[in-house]
């Protein structure tokens, strides 16, 4: 069984369509990036599949460690596993970093039937995962993400991941935005993290992340539709070419009805 | 005035009456001081929405009340109440607990400990009776009860509540909890009390203040009027807090009037989360140089609860500063008011006055009103206003879901963290872990929401926002 599997996925926002039929199957261990220019619906794949409401899916089915996503709520996906480090993080006065991530920590345990975590096992935890992304200490008590810097609020992201531990994490364009050191610190936290139990998968407009996390698989979203497929290969091909020639052969090969 | 007034006759008996009952125990100068006061409360009556600083408060609906004092009957529920029965608002580690059963003061409920020398902690009757030329110098010198009725008609029906007096350069560590418990009386008959305290803090003193407002047995109308005037001298160091809770069929009417002397600092805490009909009036008038006034408070209100808060702020001299903070969070048909006046005196010189009232409305039907009012009589002085209205964002609440904490939690987080800024301005302590667990039951009752099979019976309470 897949870890992960859509079929024929359509979905729309504000009355749009954007997604016209996505199939997609994602193992365990493997890392998926899904690349594609401005407006092809990677963004709203990833929305679609944190479960959020607006992104209404009219066609279609996910198949999440065999359970039907679809008729999740975005809190029930996260405790199955399904994390998304977002590419706008939301800043939230007042509700302290190590506490937001203890809390979200202890609903996915409760979940689980797992114990509480107090904040004598949490903290040595948190603080351990924090060093990995050389996050200084004093951002454990500042509002989540009030005042970070854009490479500041990614990191918060991936060490998010790293201590709720998904067994899928999508990252949505975690790369844009990012200095060359903050890339490569984010994307040493990203590797870390890879393993045989965990799947990923790496949206992107830009084919520089995957010099630092090589994908297992490539996929080419041009106006809602996986166009292309490849390896790692596949990037390189396209940073060359640009998306410009793909979406051409897109549109010859594409059937008539589109 | 006809629904303003209807109900004078039954006041005018209740005041007889009192005076009859309480002859022989009152002084000439407190007779005099109530006759004055009860006077002026029947020529002005109860004021309309035409009233500027009553405009977004209809009192009607209080106005038709026939409350009557809850004196005459309530010794007997007094008596039948014991500590077991007041668990739910004992505040650890107080330095003092001072119990008011419908007004008045019940020893046996109360601890007043071991106190410092010098430092008084009692209730303002017996002070009457064993100080009156100290307590008739302080009392009512500096509440206006020309200009606001309710102040009038505490002062006509003055008998008793919290006297504390901290002598020069003592600080008092631990608070004093001040607990004021309206009952159903044995009659369940609507029923009215008249707390007063007098808080004097001599120079250099410190000492912080808790005013706790709940309600015991069955809902029937209240009227709690309360007055508080604090005196605070120079370099003293006074923290207030007023907490109203009371039940859903309460009306809870408040004046802290506040005199500070030279570089003293005093911070008035309000929380207001109970109550059907509350207004709360926080009047400090900086009277000395170089004084400090915190003005922080949180009001949350579901239901039909209407809450208005009217801060009178007076400047009266140079080097002030003064800091109101107000946080509103109204969900159902809840209505919020903040009034936000400032008043700097001619000579009142490089004032520095500040206000901030932001508001959370949770549902359509919820309704703020914010007012600021600035007058401003001197020329070199810094003073600033702002206030926002919003809402829960969306936004925010999805990247707490999308991080496995459920929908009721992530908004109880949200709510927590808006009503954390004014917690956060409480000097950590008993006084603030008191509070704050005040605060957090009343967010898990909002942000839970609760079946509401009582729609048709909440319409029939909206009495005091319909009649004009």
């Amino acid at each position: 069984m897949s870890l992960l599997e859509i079929r024929n996925l359509h979905a729309r926002v504000g009355g749009h369509e954007i997604l016209k039929g996505i199939d997609l199957q994602v193992n365990a261990g493997e890392v998926h990036s899904i690349m594609g220019p401005n407006g092809s619906g990677k963004s709203t794949l990833a929305q679609v599949l944190s479960r959020r409401e607006a992104f209404e899916v009219t066609e279609g089915a996910i198949l999440f460690h065999g359970k039907d996503l679809l008729a999740m709520k975005p809190e029930e996906a996260a405790c199955e596993g399904i994390f998304m480090a977002f590419q706008y993080p939301v800043e939230i006065p007042g509700v302290g970093n190590a506490y937001f991530v203890r809390t979200a920590l202890n609903a996915i345990r409760k979940y689980r039937g797992l114990d509480q975590l107090d904040a004598m096992d949490f903290l040595p935890l948190y603080r351990e995962k924090m060093r990995l992304l050389d996050m200084d200490e004093q951002f454990m008590n500042r509002s989540v993400n009030e005042g970070f810097s854009g490479g500041e609020k990614k990191r918060n992201e991936i060490l998010q991941m790293a201590m709720l531990e998904p067994s899928l994490a999508i990252l949505d364009e975690t790369d844009s935005g990012l200095d060359i050191d903050a890339l490569r610190i984010v994307a040493q936290g990203v590797n870390a993290m890879r393993s045989p139990d965990r799947a990923m998968i790496v949206v992107t407009h830009y084919q520089r992340l995957l010099d630092y996390i090589t994908p297992d698989f490539v996929h080419v979203l041009v106006d809602g539709r996986i166009v292309r497929s490849g390896g790692a290969d596949l990037a390189l091909e396209l940073e060359e070419k640009g998306y410009v020639s793909i979406e051409s052969e897109a549109r010859q090969t594409a059937p008539a009805s589109a | 005035m006809a629904v303003q007034t209807a109900q004078l006759e039954s006041y005018l008996e209740s005041f007889t009456d009192f005076v009859r009952a309480t002859a022989p125990e009152t002084p000439a100068w407190l007779r005099d001081l109530r006759d004055t006061a009860f006077a002026r409360f029947c020529e002005v009556g109860f004021p309309t929405t035409r009233n500027e600083d009553w405009r977004f408060t209809n009192i009607s609906a209080l106005a038709r009340i026939p409350f009557r004092p809850a004196r005459e009957t309530d010794r007997v529920v007094a008596a039948s109440l014991a500590s077991s029965h007041l668990a739910a608002w004992h505040m650890e580690n107080a330095l003092s607990r001072l119990v008011f059963i419908d007004g008045l003061f019940v020893p046996a409920l109360s601890t007043i400990g071991a106190l410092p020398q010098g430092v008084v902690i009692d209730s303002l009757r017996n002070q009457i009776a064993q100080r009156p030329a100290f307590v008739a110098e302080h009392l009512g010198r500096y509440l206006d009860t020309v200009r606001d009725p309710f102040c009038a008609l505490n002062t006509a029906f003055l008998e008793d509540g919290a006297f504390v007096h901290v002598p020069r350069g003592i600080a008092l560590e631990r608070p004093i909890h001040l607990l004021f418990v309206s009952t159903a009386g044995p009659a369940h008959t609507p029923t009215m009390t008249h707390p007063r305290n007098l808080i004097i803090a001599e120079e250099e003193a410190q000492a912080a203040i808790f005013e706790d407002y709940v309600s015991f047995g069955a809902e029937i109308h209240a009227f709690s009027n309360a007055v508080t005037e604090l005196v605070a001298r120079g370099n003293s160091n006074i923290e207030h807090f007023l907490i109203e809770r009371e039940h859903l069929q309460s009306f809870n009417f408040s004046t802290l009037r506040i005199e500070q002397a030279r570089s003293a600092n005093v911070a008035s805490h309000s929380l207001l989360a109970g109550g059907a009909l509350v207004r709360n009036n926080v009047h400090p008038v900086l009277a000395g140089e170089g004084g400090e006034c915190l003005i922080n408070g949180l009001f949350i209100g579901s239901g039909r609860q209407h809450l208005d808060n009217y801060m009178l702020v007076e400047h009266a001299s140079p080097h002030c500063a003064s800091r109101q903070f107000y946080n509103g969070i109204l969900d159902q048909h809840a209505h919020g008011v903040f009034h936000g006046r400032i008043i700097v005196h001619k000579n009142a010189q490089k004032t520095d006055a500040k206000q901030t009232n932001r508001n959370l409305l949770l549902a359509d039907d919820a309704q703020i009103d914010t007012k600021p009012q600035l007058e401003i009589y001197a020329d070199d002085v810094k003073c600033t206003h702002g206030a926002t209205i919003g809402q829960i964002e969306d936004n925010a609440l999805f990247y707490l879901r999308a991080r496995g904490i459920g929908e009721i939690e992530a908004r109880r987080l949200l709510l927590e963290a808006f009503a954390g800024e004014c917690l956060g301005r409480i000097k950590s302590g008993p006084a603030r872990d008191y509070a704050q667990a005040v605060v957090e039951a009343r967010l898990f009752a909002l942000a839970t929401p609760a079946p509401s099979p009582a729609g048709a019976a909440e319409t029939k309470e909206r009495n005091w926002e319909e009649v004009g």
